[in-house]
C-alpha cells in the first residue's frame, strides 16, 4: 500500500507486509489481559469450590459438597415433607368432604392443576375445553358420570384400557361394517338422530329411522335417547357431540363405532394426586 | 496414464452405485446410489471423451487459481439464498402449523426441513463462503498459486455432491439424529475425503508460498480445516448396518455419545463458524479498511488462547443432564475463560479501523464488515454467560438458545461473508467496482433490522417460556402446562418470522448486486491475478 497509515501515537509495524496488509506492534491491551487473568483466577477458584478435575477413578467433588443429584433430591424432599400432612388428609377424607374443608379444597385444586397439566392436558387440552374424541370437561354433559366420586372412579381405572382390570368398559357395534344394519336403515337412523338435536335433517327419513332407533340402539342409549352413564352411552338427545354433529361424523359412528380409550392412573399417580385431580376437574363447573 | 486409473475409478464407483439401486434397504439409500451413478458415469464418459486431447502445456504457475474461487462465490450466494428461505418458511410452520402440509408429510414438516435448514445455512453457505474465501485469501497472502492442480476442483465439487446428498438425505429421512452431524455413514466418508484434500489443498499452498512469514488469516484457516476435520471423524464413528443401507449405530455408549455430540457441536461453532470466519475477517477487514492490522501481539495471543480453550467448552450444552456434575463444571470456566480471546478477535477487528473511522460514513460493505465484528463480540458475551449454569437452568431448552445462535450466524457469519462478497466479486469478475452501492445500503439495513426483529423476539420468548417452565405455586405446584407456553409464544414467533423475511429480501438484493456487477459494471484494466510477493 502506497498510502501512509494516519496513527496518533506513532507505533511501529512488524515490517511484514502480505498482499498489502501490514501489522502495527501494538501491546496487549491492558483491560482485556487483566480481565482474561481475572476470568483464569476465577476459573481455578471455582474447580476447587465445585466438582472439577476428573481424577484417576472419579472427581474432584469440590469443598463446598455441591452436586446436582443432591440438590434435587433435596429439592423434592422439601416439597413433599411441607406437603405430607395435608397430603394424608386429602387421601383420608371422603372426596365429598372435600369441597366444603377451605384450605383442604385450595390445595387439592392446586395440585390437581398442576396434575392435568402435567398429564391430562395432552388430550383433554391445557384449559379441559376437550377436542374431537376427548371430551370437554367444562361442561355438564358426562359419559360415565360427573360427581367426584365417579370422575375419581375414572381417573383411577381408565376407560377401554388393557392395563387395568377394572377399566371402564363398553363397546358400540359397528352396525354398518359388521352388517347388522342395511345402508338404507343406517341413513334413516343418523336422519333421527340428527332431529333429536335440531340439526338439518331429511324430515322424510325420520319416522323410519326412529324405528330402527328403537330396535338397535335404545337398549344402550335410552328409549329416549339421554345415553345411560352406567355404560359410557352419550346422550344424543343434547347438541354436545364428541366426534361431530354433523351427517358424516354421526354415520361414521354408527358404521365403525368409536372405542374412545384413557389410560388408568393408578399405576402412575398417587392416591393423593388423583384425588386432587378429580376434585379439580370436578370445580371446573360441569361437576355434579 | 492417470486418465485410465480415474476411469478405471469410475467406472467401480458406478457399477457399485448401480449395484446399490438394486439391493437399496431404503429410499435415502436408493436415491443417494441413483446421484451417485449419475454423478459418476457422467464424469466417466466426459473423462473418455477428452483422454485423447492434448493436455494443457500452459505454465499457470505463475497466475492465482481464481476460477475455483468464481464457484465458490456463486456457490456461496446460492446456497445462502436457500438456508435463509428454508429457515424463513420453518419460522412460520412453527408459528402457523397448518403449513405442515398434509400431502408433504415425511419430507416437508418442520422435523424434516430443520436440519436442511441448519446445514444449509452452516455448512452449504458457511462451508463454501469458507473454501471460497481461504482458497482466495491463502493465494493472496502467499503470493502461490492453489498447490495440487485439479484438487481444488475435486474439493469444490465434491463438497457441493456432499452437500446435495446431506440435503436428500435428510428429506428421505437418512439421517443419524445427531444435531449438525446428520448425515448417514458413506456421506460422512465421502467428506472425510473431500475434507482431507481440502488440507491438502491449503497446507499445500502454504508450504510452497513465497512470503516468509504465515499471515494470521491462514493460521484461523488451518486450525479450523485440522480440528474439523478431528472433530467429524470422532463424532461419525460409526458402524453401518448394511453396506447397502443408510442406517448406521454409533460405537459411544449413552452419555458418552451425547458429550461426543457436543463436543463436536460446539466447536463446530467454534472451529467452523468462529475460527474460519475470524480467517476471513482478518484478510478482508483490513483490505476494505486500506489500515493495517491493530495488533500483532493480540492476534497472537488471542488465537493461541482460543484454540487452546474452545475445545473444552462443549459440555456446557449438557449441563443438568446425565453428564457428571465435574464435566459440567469444566465446561463452564472453559466457556468463561474463554470470553477474553473471543473478544482478541473483535477488538483486533474493530481497532484495525481506528483512523479510518469516516469510511462507515461513506463505505456500506465496511459499516457490513463493523457490524458483523460487534455481532461476534456480543454473541461471544453471550456465550459463556448462558454456559453459567445458573443462568443455563433458566435458558436452555427455550428460544433465548436459538436467538443466541442466530445473533451469532445472521449477525456474524452472515453479515462478514457478505462483506466478503462484495469485496470478492468485482476483484474476481475484474470490475472497476460493485453495480450499486445504494442497493448495497438497503442490503446492510435490511439485513441489520431483521437481525434485531430475530434475536430481540427470541430473548423475549425464551425467557418468558423459562419462566413459565420453572413457575410453580407456594405448594410447589407448577403453574403452567407447556402447551400454555406454546401459546404463549405465538406473536413473538410471528416477528422471528418477519426478521427472517427481512434478511431473505436483503440477500436476494445482494444477489441481484452481485450479478449486475459481473455484468453491467465497468471493467477494471490491470490483471491483478498474477502471484507477486508483497515483499
Amino acid at each position: 500500500m502506497s498510502k501512509k497509515p494516519v496513527q496518533k501515537q506513532e507505533v511501529e509495524t512488524t515490517g511484514h507486509s502480505w498482499d498489502g496488509i501490514e501489522e502495527y506492534n501494538n501491546p496487549l491491551p491492558r483491560w482485556w489481559l487483566w480481565t482474561f487473568y481475572l476470568c483464569i483466577i476465577w476459573g481455578i477458584g471455582y474447580t476447587i469450590a465445585y466438582p472439577a478435575w476428573p481424577m484417576i477413578n472419579s472427581a474432584t467433588a469440590g469443598v463446598m459438597g455441591w452436586s446436582t443429584r443432591a440438590n434435587v433430591a433435596n429439592d423434592i424432599a422439601a416439597v413433599e415433607e411441607a406437603n405430607a400432612p395435608i397430603n394424608a388428609k386429602l387421601e383420608s377424607v371422603e372426596l365429598t368432604a372435600i369441597a366444603s374443608d377451605a384450605d383442604l379444597n385450595s390445595y387439592a385444586v392446586s395440585a390437581g392443576s398442576a396434575v392435568f397439566k402435567t398429564w391430562c392436558a395432552q388430550c383433554h387440552g391445557s384449559g379441559a375445553a376437550g377436542a374431537v374424541g376427548y371430551p370437554n370437561l367444562l361442561d355438564d354433559d358426562w359419559l360415565w358420570g360427573g360427581s367426584v366420586e365417579e370422575i375419581h372412579e375414572t381417573v383411577t381405572v381408565g376407560i377401554r384400557n388393557t392395563e387395568n382390570d377394572d377399566a371402564r368398559y363398553s363397546e358400540m357395534p359397528a352396525f354398518g361394517r359388521d352388517e347388522l344394519l342395511e345402508a338404507a336403515e343406517i341413513d334413516q337412523v343418523v336422519n333421527f338422530v340428527m332431529s333429536l338435536s335440531g340439526e338439518p335433517q331429511d324430515a322424510s327419513q325420520v319416522a323410519a329411522g326412529a324405528v330402527v332407533f328403537e330396535d338397535n340402539c335404545s337398549s344402550c342409549h335410552a328409549e329416549d335417547a339421554t345415553g345411560d352413564r352406567a355404560q359410557g352411552a352419550p346422550n344424543l338427545a343434547d347438541a354436545i357431540w364428541l366426534y361431530g354433529g354433523d351427517y358424516a361424523a354421526i354415520a361414521e359412528s354408527v358404521n365403525n363405532a368409536r372405542f374412545g380409550v384413557m389410560p388408568p392412573w393408578d399405576s402412575r399417580l398417587t392416591e393423593a394426586q388423583i384425588r386432587a385431580v378429580s376434585v379439580y376437574v370436578h370445580q371446573l363447573g360441569g361437576g355434579e | 496414464m492417470s486418465n485410465y486409473i480415474k476411469l478405471i475409478a469410475l467406472g467401480l464407483i458406478a457399477l457399485f452405485a448401480a449395484m446399490g439401486i438394486n439391493y437399496a434397504r431404503d429410499v435415502a439409500y436408493m436415491v443417494h446410489a441413483v446421484i451417485v451413478l449419475l454423478v459418476s458415469g457422467g464424469l466417466f464418459i466426459w473423462t473418455l471423451r477428452k483422454t485423447d486431447e492434448a493436455g494443457g502445456l500452459l505454465d499457470l504457475s505463475g497466475e492465482y487459481m481464481d476460477d475455483v474461487v468464481r464457484y465458490g462465490v456463486i456457490a456461496t450466494a446460492f446456497w445462502g439464498v436457500v438456508g435463509f428461505l428454508a429457515g424463513t418458511f420453518i419460522a412460520f410452520q412453527l408459528a402457523f402449523p397448518g403449513l405442515n402440509f398434509e400431502w408433504a408429510q415425511g419430507y416437508a414438516n418442520f422435523g424434516r426441513l430443520r436440519p436442511l435448514h441448519t446445514s444449509a445455512v452452516i455448512f452449504a453457505f458457511g462451508g463454501n463462503a469458507l473454501i471460497a474465501t481461504s482458497f482466495y485469501v491463502v493465494q493472496r497472502t502467499s503470493a502461490a498459486r492453489l498447490w495440487g492442480g485439479n484438487l481444488a476442483w475435486f474439493v469444490f465439487w465434491g463438497y457441493q455432491l456432499f452437500i446435495v446428498l446431506a440435503a436428500t438425505g435428510y428429506l428421505l429421512g437418512g439421517t443419524q439424529s445427531k444435531e449438525y452431524a446428520e448425515p448417514e455413514w458413506y456421506v460422512d466418508l465421502w467428506l472425510t475425503v473431500v475434507w482431507v484434500a481440502y488440507l491438502a489443498v491449503f497446507l499445500g499452498t502454504i508450504i510452497k508460498r513465497k512470503e516468509p512469514h504465515i499471515y494470521v488469516a491462514n493460521w484461523f484457516y488451518l486450525s479450523f480445516i485440522v480440528t474439523v476435520a478431528m472433530l467429524h471423524v470422532v463424532n461419525n464413528l460409526t458402524i453401518p448396518v448394511s453396506i447397502w443401507g443408510s442406517k448406521s449405530v454409533i460405537v459411544w455408549p449413552g452419555v458418552q455419545d451425547a458429550m461426543v455430540q457436543w463436543w463436536y457441536g460446539h466447536n463446530a461453532v467454534g472451529f467452523f463458524l468462529t475460527a474460519g470466519f475470524l480467517g476471513m475477517m482478518y484478510y478482508f477487514i483490513p483490505k476494505q479498511a486500506e489500515r493495517p492490522v491493530f495488533s500483532y501481539k493480540l492476534s497472537i495471543i488471542h488465537f493461541w488462547a482460543l484454540i487452546f480453550i474452545y475445545i473444552w467448552a462443549g459440555p456446557h450444552h449438557l449441563h443438568y443432564t446425565a453428564l457428571p456434575d465435574w464435566a459440567s463444571t469444566l465446561g463452564m470456566v472453559f466457556s468463561v475463560v474463554l470470553w477474553m480471546p473471543s473478544w482478541g478477535g473483535m477488538i483486533n477487528g474493530l481497532m484495525t479501523l481506528s483512523g479510518a473511522w469516516d469510511k462507515l460514513r461513506t463505505d456500506p460493505i465496511i459499516r457490513m464488515m463493523v457490524i458483523s465484528v460487534g455481532f461476534y463480540g456480543m454473541s461471544t458475551f453471550e456465550g459463556p454467560m448462558m454456559s453459567i449454569r445458573a443462568v443455563n437452568s433458566l435458558s436452555h431448552y427455550t428460544d433465548w438458545t436459538i436467538g443466541h445462535v442466530h445473533s451469532g450466524a445472521l449477525g456474524w457469519n452472515g453479515m462478514i461473508t457478505f462483506g466478503a462478497l462484495y469485496f470478492l466479486v468485482p476483484v474476481l469478475w475484474k470490475r472497476d467496482r460493485l453495480y450499486s452501492l445504494k442497493l448495497v445500503n438497503y442490503h446492510f439495513w435490511l439485513a441489520t433490522i431483521g437481525i434485531v426483529l430475530y434475536a430481540a423476539s427470541m430473548w423475549v420468548t425464551g425467557i418468558m417460556e423459562g419462566l413459565m417452565w420453572r413457575e410453580v405455586d407456594a405448594n410447589g405446584f407448577l403453574v403452567n402446562s407447556f402447551a400454555d407456553t406454546v401459546a404463549a409464544k405465538f406473536p413473538m414467533y410471528v416477528v422471528r418470522g418477519l426478521g427472517g423475511v427481512l434478511y431473505l429480501t436483503g440477500a436476494i438484493i445482494m444477489c441481484y448486486n452481485l450479478w449486475m456487477t459481473v455484468r453491467k459494471a465497468p471493467a477494471k484494466e490491470a490483471s491483478l491475478s498474477v502471484a507477486v510477493p508483497a515483499e
